[in-house]
């Protein structure tokens, strides 16, 4: 089943050239799939690859996520933004099988994956990345993208004593790196330590690695996080390109404006439930999503003293954001 | 001063049956902490069961030699699945702390009162390297060149001892560059990446667990056999963090570092204590008498230690480069 889904992903790369009559369709069809679609949580979509139902997990007391239904469309591309702490990086980690759900179920592609753990959660197509990157830093450029390739024979213990048995495969492997890299213009960087490259050198490689996995959903922990500005527009334009080449891409972003720029569709999430949906040019207006951003009664006067508790937490959060910048 | 014998006993060191031990021990740990990041504190306990499990089987069960270091190589293979189990799936310290404890259990039980008829208490067991001695095809006699000799049975003991490490090295030599290799890496450097893409991190944690066990194993056979005994109290923590110094000596994730590591650590250990006897015997050093060159050697063998890392902190072998990264 994955060597299917994988030719079909190396299959679209090939037909690069017909591109711009592709991408139009595929986004077009994207949109005409939203078009009309109600701005209520947990809309019913036409072609659904994730299908999330009741979801909970809680921290002690602490409710992180409850998450009632939520679909996501496939071969489009959905942002799943909210406020701090609204539990979306926590819902990714129960997707993704990085931690366990307290209750709920879900499907990828109508196979239940509630309970399997991460590497199969990846293995049936469903891949992620980390919102702190994870490059494997003493590891090569070259070494993190052939990691991200499936089947390898050369991984059992057994036959990795025998180069016979995977030398050609790992051959195979490294032309499918190259070209990525070429894409993600680290090519040049191909022997260089992982843990060498800038932060959003090592943004484009872990997504260059997971695609190497052959993904059908692409999950992105804030792909933007911490990029450089000259870099976000080389990377906005490979999560587009995800689309186009028949890959469903879901992520979590920060960016009011990535979120408008490339996002067929956008779900909201506040205190953990899914509160709103909508298409990225409206749903800023939103009541729901103005309050959950801004609080129920941002529009009334302030008291003095909640003045100065919001100025004390404003400030509070630039400390905690400086002190993270300096650590890196 | 008798410079000979000081030169002859430190080339002896450099090549004796310590140096195989312990490089033997050394390249089991480079296996679990250098390529896989696993801090095994534990290394004695899988020397110590294949040692007990050769010496309770010939000695106690009147089986041959064979199926004695068979029942080492089990015990060793059983040990890594009883810690592992439970803890591979936890926080790396937590296998730290498991480890360690485990080996003083072992040590422990090995030297009880309770059990004194299987493992022989604190006196351990002896008198069951006699099959291991039949089979040397060395005469009677004295080999070497000049003042560097050896006796038959000591000869015997090395060439087999230098043949299983260079085995050793080998099979560590065809795993780490193979995919498989690759994978133990990359869970050193982050784990959940790994998961991430696709790959059973617990499997193969566990797989480096067993074989760093069974390489250390070895060690614990050839202590046995060179010295005809195994008592518990060899097998402390002590020889653990041995093990762990070569290795950090030698360079971390390098296919000879644990054997030159070995090397040079106890070429230092016999240099140094030789040169201090020598030299107090001699009444240089007038404020110091004999019986306290044991506890200076060790201080100062630190002291060496401690400067050599200063000036190399990546090993002998290692690059300097993934120390630079490790810093970031």
């Amino acid at each position: 089943m994955r060597d299917d889904t994988m030719d079909e992903t190396t299959g679209e790369s090939s037909d690069e050239s017909k591109d711009a009559a592709v991408t139009a369709t595929r986004k077009a069809a994207a949109l005409e799939a939203f078009k009309d679609m109600a701005r209520e949580p947990g809309v019913a979509k036409p072609d659904p690859i994730l299908v999330v139902d009741k979801v909970v997990r809680r921290f002690g007391g602490l409710t992180a996520v409850d998450v009632e239904h939520v679909e996501v469309q496939r071969g489009a591309i959905t942002a799943l933004i909210g406020p701090n702490g609204a539990g979306k990086t926590t819902f990714f980690n129960q997707l993704t099988g990085f931690d366990t759900a307290d209750a709920g179920t879900w499907t990828f592609n109508g196979r239940a994956m509630s309970g399997v753990p991460a590497h199969k959660v990846a293995r049936a197509g469903m891949v992620r990345t980390f919102q702190l990157t994870k490059a494997l830093s003493r590891l090569t450029v070259m070494e993190n993208m052939r990691l991200g390739a499936q089947q390898q024979k050369g991984e059992s213990f057994w036959r990795a004593l025998v180069p016979g048995f995977w030398r050609s495969q790992e051959q195979e492997i490294t032309e499918r790196a190259e070209e990525l890299l070429v894409r993600f213009k680290l090519d040049a960087k191909r022997d260089d330590f992982a843990g060498s490259l800038s932060g959003g050198q090592r943004k484009l490689l872990e997504m260059a690695r997971a695609l190497m996995v052959g993904p059908e959903l692409v999950m992105l922990d804030e792909p933007m996080a911490g990029v450089n500005p000259a870099l976000t527009q080389s990377l906005l334009g490979h999560v587009k390109d995800l689309r186009e080449q028949g890959m469903t891409v879901l992520f979590v972003e920060h960016d009011m404006d990535m979120v408008r720029d490339i996002s067929d569709w956008v779900i909201v999430m506040a205190q953990g439930a899914v509160i709103a949906e909508g298409p990225p040019s409206t749903i800023m207006s939103d009541e729901r999503v103005i309050d959950a951003y801004l609080g129920a009664h941002h529009d009334a006067p302030l008291s003095d003293t909640e003045l100065q508790a919001q100025l004390h937490d404003a400030e509070a959060e630039l400390e905690a954001e400086i002190e993270e910048e300096t650590q890196k | 001063m008798d410079w000979l014998t000081i030169f002859t006993t430190t080339v002896h060191a450099a090549i004796g049956w310590e140096t195989v031990v312990y490089g033997l021990a050394a390249i089991g740990v480079n296996i679990h902490f250098g390529y896989t990041g696993l801090l095994n504190f534990g290394q004695a306990a899988f020397m110590a069961v294949a040692g007990y499990g050769l010496a309770v089987t010939v000695t106690v069960l009147n089986l041959p030699f064979w199926v004695g270091i068979f029942v080492g190589l089990g015990a060793a293979v059983l040990l890594a699945l009883l810690m592992g189990i439970p803890t591979l799936q936890l926080r790396a310290d937590y296998l730290a702390i498991v480890t360690i404890a485990a080996a003083e259990i072992i040590r422990l039980i090995f030297r009880s009162v309770q059990f004194k008829g299987v493992f022989g208490g604190s006196d351990g067991r002896r008198g069951f390297n006699g099959d291991f001695y039949a089979m040397n095809p060395y005469p009677e006699g004295r080999y070497g060149i000049g003042p560097i000799v050896f006796d038959e049975r000591t000869l015997w003991l090395l060439t087999v001892g230098w043949i299983v490490v260079l085995l050793a090295c080998g099979l560590v030599y065809l795993l780490m560059k193979s995919p498989w290799g690759r994978v133990l890496k990359a869970i050193r450097e982050d784990e959940d990446a790994v998961r991430a893409l696709g790959k059973n991190v617990f499997a193969y944690k566990m797989q480096s667990l067993v074989l760093g066990g069974v390489v250390g194993c070895f060690g614990g056979f050839f202590y046995g056999l060179y010295n005809g005994a195994v008592q518990p109290d060899v097998f402390g923590t002590e020889m653990t963090f041995f093990a762990y110094t070569i290795v950090i000596l030698g360079g971390a994730a390098r296919v000879f570092g644990p054997v030159v590591g070995a090397m040079i650590f106890w070429v230092l250990f016999v240099f140094i204590g030789n040169l201090l006897a020598e030299l107090v015997a001699n009444g240089y050093i007038p404020f110091m008498t004999s019986i306290q060159v044991g506890p200076i050697r060790y201080a100062l063998v630190g002291l060496g230690f401690i400067l050599l890392l200063i000036v190399r902190p990546q090993g002998i072998f290692g690059d300097k480069r993934e120390i630079a990264i490790d810093a970031r």
